[in-house]
C-alpha cells in the first residue's frame, strides 16, 4: 500500500468559504416537518399521530426491514399533521409535521446504550438511527454487520469531501476529531479490524492537522491519515477505497465484499456522540452557502427544518434565489422550493441567484472526448449518449454504462455543455428496464 | 409557511456546475496559438497576408451566418469555428491568392464540407485541409505561385518555387537553392501563408498541449514519423529534419490534424492516425508526382477515423473499458 495510484480526476473550483466557520446552533423553529425516507431501501412508518405530543430524542418512525433506520424527533411539541408530500425524487413520502414548544424537553428514551458484543454493538447502531451523512443515506449498521465480517481487515473513514462548497466534514474534524477517532476505534474494535484509514482531501490542513496531533495524543498506531489529492471525486466511495487500499471495486460491489468497512467522517463522528450520550441522530451540521445567501456559515440544524426557516438564521437572502440545492453542487439534488426539510444526508443547502442557476445551453458534441478523460473510470459518455439516442442496450452494456456512478465529471468538462451525467442516467434506467 | 420560493426555481439535473471552458474558449485558444504564426507570416509576406487572412474570416464567418439564417438553425458563428476554418484556408494558400478563389475555398468550406454534413461536429473531413485540396485541384497554378519573403533575392521577379518543389525536381542546381535549416525553422522559404514558420507553429502547438487543448498524440506521431521515415529513406540527418520543417507538416501536425471531430476518440486511434499522416505525406512526398502531400495524407486519414475508432474499442473493450473497472 506504500505506492498509491490515482484514478483520473477533474479540477473543480472549492469554494470552501465556510472552511473556517465554526459550527452555531441555530433556534428551534416553529415548525418542522420530518420525512419517513431518510434512508436508502424502506420508508419508516409512522409511529405518533396527530395530535400527539413528542419530546426530542423520541422513536417516531420505524419498519420492520433489513435495509433501514429508525426516525426521531428533534424537537418537542405537538404532531400536527401526518402528510403526503412530493419529494425530491418525484414520489410521495410521509411526513411528520411537528409544532415546537421550544422546551426542548427529553424523551426519557434517550439513555447511553450499553454494549459489550458485537450484536449489542450493530444494534446499538441501528438505534442510533444512524445513516450514511455524506449524502448516500445507506443504513450504517448494515454497513457494520457485513456477511464476510471475518474477511475484513480495515476501516475507511471518508473524509475527502471532494463537492465544492461542503465543509460539513471539515468541521466535524476540526471540532470533534476526538469523537472521531473514539467511533472508529469502537468499530474497529467491534468488527476486529485491523486498520483504519482516514481518506481526506489536502485541502483540509487544519483538520489533517488536527487529527495528527489527537492521534498522537491518544498514542494511536492502526489508524492512518491518508492525504489525497484535491480534486473530484475523490470521496466517491469505489475511488476512494482504490486510492486508499489499492482495490478495485465495480459498481454493485459492497465495499465489505472487499475486506474493506467504509463510513463517513461525520457518521463517525456522530455516532461515537451517540455511544456517548445515548442521544440518536436528530440534528446535523449543513454547510449553508451559495451567492444568494446573506451570511454563508455552517449550522447545527434539527432533522424536519425547512430551507426558509434555516436561511432565515443566516440573514436571509442576499439576492433572489433562482435554485436551491439540496447537497453538494456535482450530485446534489435542485429542489423545487425553500419550504423543503433537511433531512439526515442534507449535508449543505446552497442558494445560487440567476446567473449561477442558469443552465447553459447545449451545442453540438465535438467529439473532443474530455468526458472520457474526465471520469474517474475512463467510461465513455460520448458513446452512452449516442447509443442511448438509438436505443442500443447492447452497446450501452458492451460500453458498460453501469459503471457510471453519476459523479458529474463529464457534464462538468464538457465544452459543449451536453448533459451527459443525465443521459448516463436515464441510459441505466434503460439497461435496467431492458434486462426486466 | 412563506412559500415565494416554491415551483419558481430552476429544477434540473447535477451537476449544477459547469468548467468556464466551452467550445467558444476551446476555438478561442486555437486561434490565440495560430497567433504567433499570423504575425510571422505578416512579417515574412508582407501585408497581403493580413488582408488574405482577414478576408477569409469574415467570408467563412459570413458563410456560416448567411447559412443558419437560411436553414433556420440556430446561429452559431459565436462559438469561432468558422473564424478557425477561415484562418486556416487563409494559412493554407499562397499569401498572394486572388481573393475571389479563396472566398470561394471559404463557401466550399463552410457550406458543403461542414453544414451539408451536420454543422460543427457532424463533418467528416477537416473544412480547412479540404477546401485547401478543392482550391489545389480548382485553381493548380495560383495554388503554386509562392510569393518570395522579405529574404529572398528577388532575382526572377516576385515569386519563386518551395523548398519541397526543388527537392522533387531533384537536380543539383535547385538543391542548392533550398534554405538551411535554420531559415526553414524560422520561415524564410516559399511556402503557403501561415505555414512556413515552424518556429511560431511550435509554439503554439506547445501552448495547445500545455493548456491541455490538444493531446500531443497525433503532432507527435505524424511529426515522428516524417522524420523516421524521412531519415530511413534519405539516410540523412538533415534531410530528415528538411521533411519535418517543410510543406504543411507543422500546421498539419499541430492544428489540422488534431481537430476533435475528425480524428479518433482514443488514444491507439489517434496514435495510428497520426502515424498514417506521416507515412502518406512522406509517400507523396518522396514518390508521388506532387511535391507535397500533408493535406492530401490528413484528408484521407480524416476518412479512416471510423476504423481506426472500432479498432481501438476492441482494445479498450479487451482491457475491460473502466479503469477501475472488472
Amino acid at each position: 500500500m506504500s505506492q498509491r495510484k490515482h484514478l483520473p480526476s477533474i479540477h473543480v473550483p472549492h469554494h470552501k468559504n465556510t472552511a473556517g466557520a465554526e459550527t452555531v446552533t441555530m433556534p428551534i423553529p416553529d415548525e418542522v416537518s420530518i420525512s419517513m425516507s431518510q434512508n436508502i431501501g424502506a420508508p419508516c412508518t409512522p409511529l405518533v399521530a396527530a395530535g400527539d405530543y413528542v419530546k426530542v430524542g423520541q422513536r417516531i418512525g420505524d419498519v420492520d426491514a433489513f435495509v433501514s433506520a429508525p426516525i426521531f424527533s428533534s424537537v418537542s411539541g405537538t404532531v400536527k399533521a401526518i402528510e403526503q408530500v412530493r419529494g425530491s425524487m418525484g414520489g410521495f413520502e410521509t411526513h411528520i409535521v411537528i409544532e415546537t414548544d421550544k422546551k426542548q424537553e427529553v424523551s426519557e428514551e434517550v439513555k447511553v446504550p450499553e454494549v459489550g458484543n458485537f450484536e449489542e454493538f450493530v444494534k446499538a447502531a441501528r438505534d442510533s438511527g444512524m445513516v450514511g451523512l455524506g449524502g448516500a443515506s445507506f443504513p450504517t449498521h448494515i454497513k457494520l454487520n457485513p456477511k464476510n465480517l471475518d474477511e475484513c481487515e480495515y476501516l475507511v473513514v471518508n473524509a475527502a469531501e471532494c463537492e465544492p462548497f461542503i465543509t460539513t466534514d471539515n468541521r466535524e474534524m476540526i471540532e470533534n476529531g476526538q469523537d472521531v477517532l473514539d467511533g472508529m476505534k469502537l468499530i474497529m474494535h467491534y468488527l476486529d479490524l485491523k486498520k483504519g484509514f482516514i481518506g481526506v482531501e489536502t485541502n483540509k490542513p487544519e483538520a489533517i492537522a488536527n487529527l495528527k496531533r489527537l492521534i498522537d495524543q491518544n498514542e494511536i498506531d492502526n489508524i492512518e491519515i491518508v492525504e489525497l489529492p484535491s480534486s473530484y471525486p475523490k470521496g466517491a466511495e469505489r475511488v476512494l477505497i482504490y486510492e486508499v487500499t489499492g482495490k478495485t471495486m465495480d459498481a454493485g460491489v459492497l465495499p465489505a465484499q472487499l475486506g474493506v468497512i467504509l463510513d463517513n467522517v461525520s457518521t463517525v463522528g456522530v455516532m461515537a456522540e451517540y455511544f456517548k450520550t445515548g442521544m440518536p441522530i436528530i440534528r446535523r451540521r449543513v454547510t449553508i452557502d451559495g451567492d444568494a445567501v446573506q451570511n454563508p456559515q455552517n449550522v447545527y440544524v434539527p432533522i424536519g427544518t425547512r430551507i426558509a426557516d434555516i436561511i432565515e438564521f443566516c440573514g436571509g437572502y442576499k439576492k433572489e434565489p433562482r435554485k436551491i440545492i439540496m447537497g453538494g453542487p456535482m450530485m446534489g439534488r435542485a429542489t423545487k422550493g425553500d419550504d423543503s426539510p433537511t433531512m439526515k444526508n442534507t449535508s449543505a443547502v446552497l442558494c445560487f441567484g440567476a446567473e449561477m442557476a442558469e443552465v447553459k445551453e447545449e451545442t453540438a458534441c465535438l467529439n473532443c472526448q474530455r468526458c472520457h478523460t474526465a471520469c474517474p473510470f475512463g467510461l465513455m459518455p460520448s458513446i452512452f449518449a449516442d447509443a442511448y439516442e438509438a436505443k442500443d442496450v447492447d452497446k450501452l452494456n458492451r460500453f458498460k454504462v453501469m459503471q457510471c456512478m453519476e459523479c458529474g465529471s463529464c457534464s462538468y468538462t464538457c465544452p459543449a455543455r451536453r448533459p451527459l451525467a443525465l443521459t448516463n442516467k436515464l441510459a441505466k434506467m434503460m439497461v435496467k428496464e431492458a434486462s426486466n | 409557511m412563506d412559500n415565494k420560493y416554491h415551483g419558481n426555481l430552476v429544477v434540473s439535473s447535477s451537476p449544477h456546475i459547469v468548467t468556464e471552458s466551452d467550445t467558444t474558449r476551446l476555438m478561442g485558444s486555437v486561434l490565440l496559438a495560430l497567433a504567433p504564426a499570423w504575425v510571422a507570416s505578416i512579417y515574412i509576406f508582407g501585408l497581403r497576408a493580413a488582408v488574405l487572412s482577414i478576408v477569409c474570416v469574415v467570408a467563412s464567418v459570413a458563410f456560416e451566418y448567411i447559412y443558419n439564417v437560411i436553414t433556420h438553425k440556430k446561429q452559431t458563428i459565436k462559438d469561432l469555428s468558422a473564424a478557425l476554418t477561415g484562418l486556416l484556408i487563409a494559412f493554407n494558400v499562397p499569401s498572394s491568392f486572388p481573393f475571389w478563389m479563396a472566398i470561394l475555398g471559404c463557401l466550399f468550406a463552410i457550406v458543403v464540407v461542414k453544414q451539408l454534413f451536420g454543422g460543427l461536429g457532424r463533418n467528416f473531413s477537416n473544412p480547412a485541409i479540404t477546401a485547401r485540396i478543392f482550391l489545389f485541384i480548382s485553381f493548380s497554378s495560383a495554388m503554386s505561385t509562392w510569393p518570395l519573403t522579405r529574404l529572398q533575392p528577388a532575382v526572377d521577379g516576385v515569386t519563386g518555387p518551395t523548398p519541397l518543389a526543388l527537392y522533387a525536381e531533384g537536380g543539383k542546381d535547385q538543391i542548392s537553392q533550398i534554405p538551411d535549416l535554420w531559415h526553414m525553422f524560422i520561415g524564410f522559404h516559399g511556402g503557403s501563408t501561415g505555414e512556413v514558420c515552424a518556429l511560431a507553429l511550435l509554439l503554439g502547438g506547445i501552448y495547445l498541449i500545455i493548456r491541455k487543448v490538444i493531446s500531443p498524440i497525433i503532432p507527435c506521431a505524424f511529426i515522428g514519423t516524417v522524420f523516421v521515415f524521412g531519415l530511413i529513406a534519405t539516410g540523412s540527418l538533415h534531410w530528415a529534419l528538411f521533411h519535418v520543417l517543410s510543406g504543411g507538416v507543422m500546421l498539419g501536425a499541430f492544428f489540422m490534424a488534431t481537430d476533435y471531430v475528425t480524428s479518433p476518440k482514443l488514444p491507439l486511434g489517434q496514435l495510428l492516425f497520426g502515424i498514417g499522416c506521416g507515412i502518406i505525406t512522406m509517400s507523396i512526398r518522396l514518390f508521388g508526382s506532387y511535391p507535397e502531400g500533408v493535406s492530401f495524407s490528413i484528408l484521407l486519414m480524416n476518412l479512416c477515423v471510423p476504423l481506426f475508432n472500432n479498432l481501438s474499442y476492441k482494445f479498450y473493450l479487451k482491457e475491460g473499458g473502466a479503469k477501475n473497472g472488472n
